[in-house]
């Protein structure tokens, strides 16, 4: 059994700063973390390495910075790190991505039988990446997956949660599934595993070493264009009750609810 | 042509063709219904808000499954060739959308809450960006189609009809790798992006016991309860609840904001509803910077007096 989890860096703070003339988000300078999700996503991957022995390799395309992101994910148990760095990724979009990813998964043979990835990351907030990587290599997709029920010879089966329901899939494999938070309680790194990932290496591979063109990379190879970024000011101008006024306000409340309970349906 | 795809007809549907009708009268173009589904989906109440509905029906699509849809989706949008194509951030599109983009190699904009388009036919898709810190708005200049997926109730429904012609196509049947085993039905309870009158909590309620007064408030108006993602994270509440950037986003007539501080990531999900009422004990909280009433009080006693109020009125 083998499993590939795709995990991306995610800055630390909520205070990103934007590249003014492309539009892109400034990564330098930020303390880099793993997307808290892609830790759910590798959890259930370790916990199948417990159970069915799997092979665990992590796949990720960012900045050099996020060699530390993946050695720690070598610490807590994953076999095999790869990332994907090049200034030419640079900018990429989740089309760039996903095909860049995609790309590196045949040009260096890595194998799989089930691809893990989170449901969005915290930064980009789109949830594409993964079903778009699996499109672009004819996989089959359960993508809001809430709980890993079992591993079979050649299928999985898993709960997905949706608006209206739960549904219990069988999917044959080799298949990608993107995971909620439920899957999986991230467990925390130990002293040995860090010890041990000393000896490990990140392999990292650059544009040329996967024989991709610029053409379909980065920021050239993406075909959405941030054009504008601003600030919401959706300020009202509110009127403040305290203090001994707080009553009135209570009053002009009711009549407010009062007013509109009567159009609703139910 | 713009195209407008889901796999039922519900106020999501609605409010996407109502923008879409707004975008093609500025293009003056035509907007198309691409509805893939269940055999029992009907269109009547819908269709004169396209010009062509495009019908996908099969006893198959009862559920979801990706490759089935994505397979008859993608010969359909190649034979009508929309250069906008719009789905609601549902799991349904946030499924089949990333995977269309990836078949028709062109760009998707995720969960947008506005868009417009320029004189040009360039699509201006604008989403929260950053962790809801700014907006950024998106094109897709040289791809077709340009690809974006909608947050429901970013739009309202608009009364603008059309021609309302009705097509089937026929639907390519395919052996799929993933099959549905069981299906449980889910409480569709935190309806909170429905109702019309939203009772939201935040760390202001101090305790989960505390936060019944919210529910028996939403009850007496019939409203539904909101929550913030503090609170969801101390699981008073379950995510359905969630009010924000990465909960829902709610636009009803009536916003209780009850002990929130109003970072911009709950902002993000309530900032267009009609009247926005804040109670914070804390009279500097950016809660009160996007409301119109603002109570600087106990969020407790507050919610408590309301509801009393209320109930002597009814008894009366
Ligand atoms: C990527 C990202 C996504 C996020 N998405 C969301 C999201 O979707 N939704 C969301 O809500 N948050 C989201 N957050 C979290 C958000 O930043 C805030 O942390 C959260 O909204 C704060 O919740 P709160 O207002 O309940 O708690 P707090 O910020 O702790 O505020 C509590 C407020 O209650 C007031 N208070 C205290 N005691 C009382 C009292 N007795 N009576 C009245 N008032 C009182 C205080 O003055 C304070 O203003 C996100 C964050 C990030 C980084
Ligand atoms: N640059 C990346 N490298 C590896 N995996 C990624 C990358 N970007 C996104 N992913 C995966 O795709 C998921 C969704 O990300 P996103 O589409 O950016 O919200 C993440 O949880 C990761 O598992």
């Amino acid at each position: 059994m083998k499993i590939l989890v795709l995990a991306k860096q995610v800055p630390d703070t909520d205070k990103v700063k934007i590249d003014p003339l492309t539009g892109t988000m400034i990564r330098e300078g930020l303390d880099a973390v793993i997307n808290p999700l892609d830790l759910h996503a590798l959890e259930l991957a370790l916990c199948l390495k417990e159970t069915h022995r799997a092979q665990i390799t992590v796949l990720s395309m960012g900045p050099m910075s996020t060699e530390m992101v993946l050695r720690d994910t070598l610490a807590l148990g994953a076999d095999r790190a790869i990332l994907l760095s090049d200034s030419a990724f640079a900018g990429s979009d989740t089309w760039a991505t996903s095909y860049t990813l995609s790309e590196a998964v045949k040009k260096l043979n890595i194998e799989y039988d089930l691809v893990i990835c989170g449901e969005k990351a915290t930064d980009g907030e789109t949830g594409q990446v993964g079903v778009e990587f699996a499109v672009l290599l004819n996989l089959p997709v359960i993508t809001y997956v809430s709980r890993f029920v079992s591993l079979q010879n050649d299928s999985i089966v898993v709960e997905r949660t949706v608006e209206d329901a739960y549904e219990t899939w069988k999917v044959r494999l080799p298949a990608l599934i993107s995971v909620l938070r439920s899957v999986s309680e991230p467990r925390l790194p130990t002293l040995s595993g860090k010890k041990m990932s000393l000896s490990k290496k990140v392999e990292i591979y650059n544009a040329r070493d996967l024989g991709l063109k610029n053409n379909d990379l980065g920021l050239t190879g993406s075909p959405t264009r941030v054009v504008k970024v601003y600030n919401t000011k959706l300020s009202r101008n509110c009127q403040l009750y305290m203090g001994k006024d707080l009553n009135q306000g209570i009053q002009e409340v009711v009549k407010i609810l009062k007013n509109y309970k009567g159009s609703v349906r139910r | 042509m713009i195209g407008v795809v889901n796999n039922q007809i519900d106020k999501n549907t609605l409010e996407l063709l109502g923008k879409a009708n707004q975008m093609a009268v500025k293009i003056q173009t035509q907007v198309c219904l691409f509805i893939i589904g269940s055999k029992e989906l009907k269109v009547d109440h819908v269709k004169d808000y396209a010009d062509l509905t495009v019908l996908m029906l099969s006893e198959n699509f009862g559920r979801f499954s990706l490759y089935p849809f994505l397979i008859n989706l993608e010969k359909a949008i190649l034979k009508y060739r929309p250069s906008i194509l719009l789905s609601p951030a549902t799991t349904f599109g946030r499924t089949i959308m990333p995977a269309l983009a990836a078949r028709l190699r062109t760009g998707l904009t995720a969960d947008c809450t506005d868009l417009d388009v320029d004189d040009k036919g360039n699509l201006l898709q604008t989403r929260p960006a950053i962790g809801g810190n700014v907006m950024a708005t998106i094109i897709t200049p040289n791809h077709r189609p340009q690809m974006a997926t909608v947050r429901p109730r970013s739009f309202s429904v608009q009364p603008e009809k059309r021609e309302g012609r009705v097509r089937i196509e026929e639907i390519t049947e395919l052996e799929d790798s993933c099959e549905l085993i069981k299906i449980e039905k889910r409480e569709p309870s935190a309806q909170i992006d429905q109702a019309q009158i939203v009772v939201s909590v935040g760390k202001g309620l101090r305790r989960k016991e505390n936060t019944q007064i919210a529910e028996k408030l939403a009850q007496l108006v019939s409203g539904a309860v909101g929550a913030t993602r503090s609170v969801v994270d101390a699981k008073w509440f379950s995510h359905d609840h969630q009010v924000g950037l990465s909960g829902k986003t709610v636009k009803p007539k009536v916003y209780i904001a009850a002990g929130i501080s109003g970072a911009v990531q709950h902002i993000a999900g309530m900032q267009t509803s009609e009247i926005v009422i804040a109670i914070n004990k804390d009279r500097y909280a950016p809660i009160f910077k996007v409301a119109d009433i603002g109570l600087v009080a106990d969020a407790y006693s507050t919610l408590e007096q309301i509801v009393k109020i209320l109930e002597d009125e009814s008894d009366a």
